[in-house]
Order: C-alpha cells, then sequence, then structure tokens
C-alpha cells in the first residue's frame, strides 16, 4: 500500500506528511514493514508534521524516537504539530536572561 | 576501488587542479576577483576577515588561509595582500610553500593600487596555470579521498533520505580506507547523546559533548530563544520545528562509522575515518572549514535547495525534496526523493552516492562548478570585529 506519511520510530507520536493532506483524510502511515490508518483533521502541507494520538501539553513530542520537543498545548491526533503548540527545550538564552 | 587525481608534492592527492588566488584580507578581495576573472584555470577564495580582530581571530585567519593554500586542489597559490592588514601574510606563503607548492604573494600598497596589482597578478596567474597544465590525473586509491559532510536549507526530507543515504556513502568510503569530516556543531544540539555514542572511547565522546556545550552556550549568551536563526525560517517552512528535530536528522549524514577524532575548525586531521570537526552550520564558514581542514570533495544534502558550492572543491548537491529537483535543476546533483517514495531502499541509493563522489573526485563537474556559484565565502571567527 502507497503511504501519506513515515512514523519514524515506532515509540513516535507524529508523524512526517510525504504529500499535502487535505483535512478529514484518511492517510496511510508507514512505519517499518508496518502502516496503520489515521484520520487527519487539518490541512498539512508536504514534510510537516501531524500528531497520531492525542499528546497533552508538557509531553515530549517524539520523532526518530528521541526527544525533539515538548507540547505547549494539548496537541489533538491528526492535528497538525509544529511551531505553534510545540517548543525546543534547546539554546534557549531567552529563558535564562 | 579508485579514482583519477592529482598527485602533490607533500603526497596528498588532489581532484582538481587549480590556482587559488587567496585574499589575504577582506580589503584585497576585488583584486583577487579581478584576477581570477582574467585567468582560466584559476579560482579566487574571497572572505570578510584580516582585520581588526582579537588575536584569537587572527590566528584562526592565518591557519585558515595556510590550509585552504595547502588543500591538495591547488597546484599553485597567489597571495593577494592589501599590505596593512593583521593577516601574516608572509608567514602564511611559507607555511603554505613547506608543502613544496609554488607561492607568490602581491602586495596592492606596494605595487600601486589595483589596476597595477590586477595585471602583475594576472601575468603572475598566466604563468602558474601554464605549469600547472603540465601535471595529468593518475589513479589513486579511493582511500586517498577526503570527503567533507554537510548539509543546508533542510526540511524533513532531508532526516529522511538523503542524510542517511550519504551516512552510507560516507561509511562505504570509510571502509576503504577513506576520511570523512562531519561539521556543523550547532547541528548536533539535541543529538550529541547520539554522536558521542558513537566515538570510538570515552574521551572522544565527551570532546564531542564539550564542543556543542561550547556551541550552545555562545548561542545562548545573546539572551533569545535561537529559534528562527537555528532552526531557520525556511527550515520552519519545510516542516522543521526545532533544532532538535533538526540535528536528528542532520547526524545521520555520518553514518554508522566511528569517530576517531574530534579537530577544533580547519584543523586537517591526522587519522583516517570519521572525524568531527568543530563549525557552525552556516554556508560560507563550513565549507571554507572543511576545505581549509583538505577536504578534496563535499557532500551536501538539502531540502529546500542551497545553492552554493566552494571556489575550488567540488560541491555535490543531494536532494530528497522532489519539488526541490524539478525546481531548482541548476542546482541539484543527485536526486533520493525515491527513497521518500518507497522506490529506492538506503542502501541502493547510498551506494549511488558513493559511485558519483567517486566521479565527481574523477572529473566530473558539479553543477556548483559549472555555474560558478562559488564566491561568497567566509572564515568562521569567535571573537568580535574591533
Amino acid at each position: 500500500m502507497k503511504r501519506d506519511a513515515i512514523l519514524i520510530h515506532e515509540k513516535d507520536n507524529v508523524a512526517t506528511a510525504l504529500r499535502d493532506i487535505r483535512p478529514n483524510e484518511k492517510v496511510v502511515i508507514g512505519t517499518g514493514g508496518k502502516s496503520s490508518v489515521i484520520q487527519v483533521q487539518q490541512p498539512i502541507p508536504y514534510g510537516h508534521k501531524f500528531a497520531v494520538r492525542d499528546i497533552p501539553r508538557g509531553e515530549d513530542i517524539l520523532k526518530y524516537g528521541e526527544v525533539m520537543g515538548r507540547a505547549t498545548q494539548d496537541i489533538a491526533e491528526g492535528t497538525h504539530a509544529h511551531i505553534h503548540n510545540i517548543e525546543s527545550l534547546r539554546g534557549r538564552g531567552d529563558l535564562e536572561r | 576501488m579508485e579514482f583519477q587525481g592529482f598527485r602533490r608534492k607533500d603526497g596528498s592527492v588532489g581532484t582538481r587542479n587549480y590556482i587559488g588566488i587567496l585574499s589575504t584580507v577582506v580589503c584585497a578581495n576585488e583584486v583577487a576577483d579581478d584576477i581570477s576573472r582574467h585567468v582560466e584555470g584559476t579560482t579566487a577564495f574571497m572572505h570578510q576577515q584580516g582585520c581588526c580582530q582579537t588575536p584569537v581571530d587572527i590566528t584562526r585567519v592565518n591557519e585558515t588561509l595556510i590550509g585552504l593554500g595547502k588543500n591538495p586542489n591547488l597546484a599553485a597559490v597567489l597571495l593577494v595582500s592589501l599590505g596593512c592588514e593583521s593577516t601574516a601574510v608572509e608567514e602564511v606563503a611559507k607555511a603554505i610553500s613547506e608543502a613544496g607548492k609554488r607561492v607568490e604573494t602581491i602586495v596592492i600598497q606596494d605595487i600601486g593600487g589595483a589596476a597595477r596589482s590586477v595585471a602583475e597578478g594576472t601575468l603572475l596567474a598566466q604563468d602558474m596555470v601554464q605549469a600547472a597544465s603540465k601535471l595529468e590525473r593518475t589513479t589513486f586509491p579511493v582511500s586517498e579521498l577526503v570527503l567533507g559532510l554537510k548539509c543546508g536549507s533542510s526540511d524533513t526530507t532531508s532526516g529522511l533520505a538523503p542524510n542517511p543515504a550519504l551516512g552510507i556513502a560516507s561509511d562505504l568510503l570509510i571502509e576503504a580506507g577513506g576520511t570523512s569530516i562531519l561539521g556543523e556543531v550547532t547541528e548536533f544540539i539535541g543529538a550529541e547523546h547520539l554522536l558521542a555514542h558513537h566515538a570510538k572511547d570515552e574521551h572522544i565522546g565527551n570532546q564531542i559533548l564539550d564542543l556543542v556545550k561550547r556551541m550552545e552556550n555562545r548561542a545562548k549568551v545573546v539572551g533569545d530563544d535561537i529559534r528562527g536563526g537555528q532552526p531557520t525560517g525556511g527550515n520552519i517552512k519545510g516542516g522543521l520545528t526545532t533544532i532538535e528535530e533538526k540535528s536528528l536528522g542532520a547526524i545521520a549524514k555520518a553514518g554508522a562509522a566511528p569517530i576517531q577524532a574530534v579537530y577544533e575548525y580547519g584543523v586537517a586531521p591526522q587519522v583516517k575515518g570519521l572525524v568531527v570537526m568543530d563549525s557552525p552550520g552556516r554556508e560560507p564558514e563550513i565549507l571554507t572549514g572543511l576545505a581549509a581542514a583538505g577536504c578534496t570533495v563535499i557532500a551536501f544534502t538539502t531540502g529546500r535547495g542551497a545553492p552554493q558550492g566552494f571556489p575550488f572543491v567540488p560541491v555535490i548537491k543531494i536532494t530528497g525534496n522532489k519539488v526541490t529537483w524539478d525546481r531548482l535543476r541548476d542546482h541539484m546533483d543527485i536526486n533520493v526523493s525515491s527513497v521518500m517514495e518507497g522506490e529506492e531502499t538506503l542502501p541502493d541509493a547510498g551506494k549511488r552516492i558513493f559511485r558519483e563522489i567517486l566521479q565527481v573526485a574523477s572529473g566530473t563537474l558539479t553543477k556548483a562548478e559549472i555555474s560558478g556559484y562559488t564566491k561568497a565565502m567566509d572564515i568562521y571567527t569567535v571573537g568580535p570585529v574591533i
């Protein structure tokens, strides 16, 4: 089956879109040899990420099976996960002023 | 596995045979550029440094120019000096000539202005090109190659296809006895624990962690969130959200080989295999650092389409973004979007990149060389301009 998005590591809570995805589309997410289907709620541009499950505010965002940031608000399954709801934990000179 | 290169007197092997016109200070750039435009077979290296800097950076400029001059892709070197700069021009000339190369220096203030300097430099460069043109390519094992690893204008495709594929190509080179240099310490932030795990021992691992701490502190001292600077606005448009995410994708280009040593910016490795070099992620500074460290070919992955090459080191552009491949054909050399589509495996894409590296090392031109998109370079400095 052709995949629409990729979940790099099975621990990850965000997937990367392999094409522009429209709201309410059911998309195939590939992980290694396996795949699953979820309904995407918002437009997701090519290369951008969406949550593959509900992520509560304050939870680590996982990609490559590693921590890539933290949720600054609740991120619902199938919604766009990017700078509006994820913060970096590194290089934060603003937090040390 | 072999390639066709140029043997230098110090035993090193180049992939190109240029006369390098090296500007020793920002104020001499125009003359260096003008000479290179007049003489086929030359290439100018220009930068913004060399004067009104603290001693640590003056030393950095001297050492970087020496490293560039010694790069095996240069047959001979013409230094273009203004005359009043802080750069130790005579010392730079002497150090480069110790590699067995002809080095000439012209000083604009002594000769009497730009026009006379261009004329004199042009005549010297013509003579040097004629001598260099007599050297022919001969066959060398790939263990003589020094490969620079770089990614730029990244997006989320970078970490999925071109970076891991380049990592496989780098591993193939290292298995064959070659050397790869990984820079861009900014893009270790958030992934340094994985790189440290690749170090050959704990000491090297700690050196990697220290480099990252130094780079992160340098960024934090200005009191801002580095987002916008790293990841860049373009990275963010491409879907990269945090520096951690960018780094986790970026380090894939290091492959699986153990990291043998850690070096300061522009320092030539004394060992074979994979090594780490301090440098920022920005193109002009890291490309110069890789060239000064002796890289004779650079593999550069990109998502959104970074156009830069380097004046005398071929830079191979690799993208996994099908839109970028179609839109920026005059800058891209290798398309691995097939991996994104699931139509090609990463090992196959890695082998394809490795074969292309050998072809480019043997003389196949890259898009950056053909288009001449190689001029906007600089030297990485750490102190203020004063």
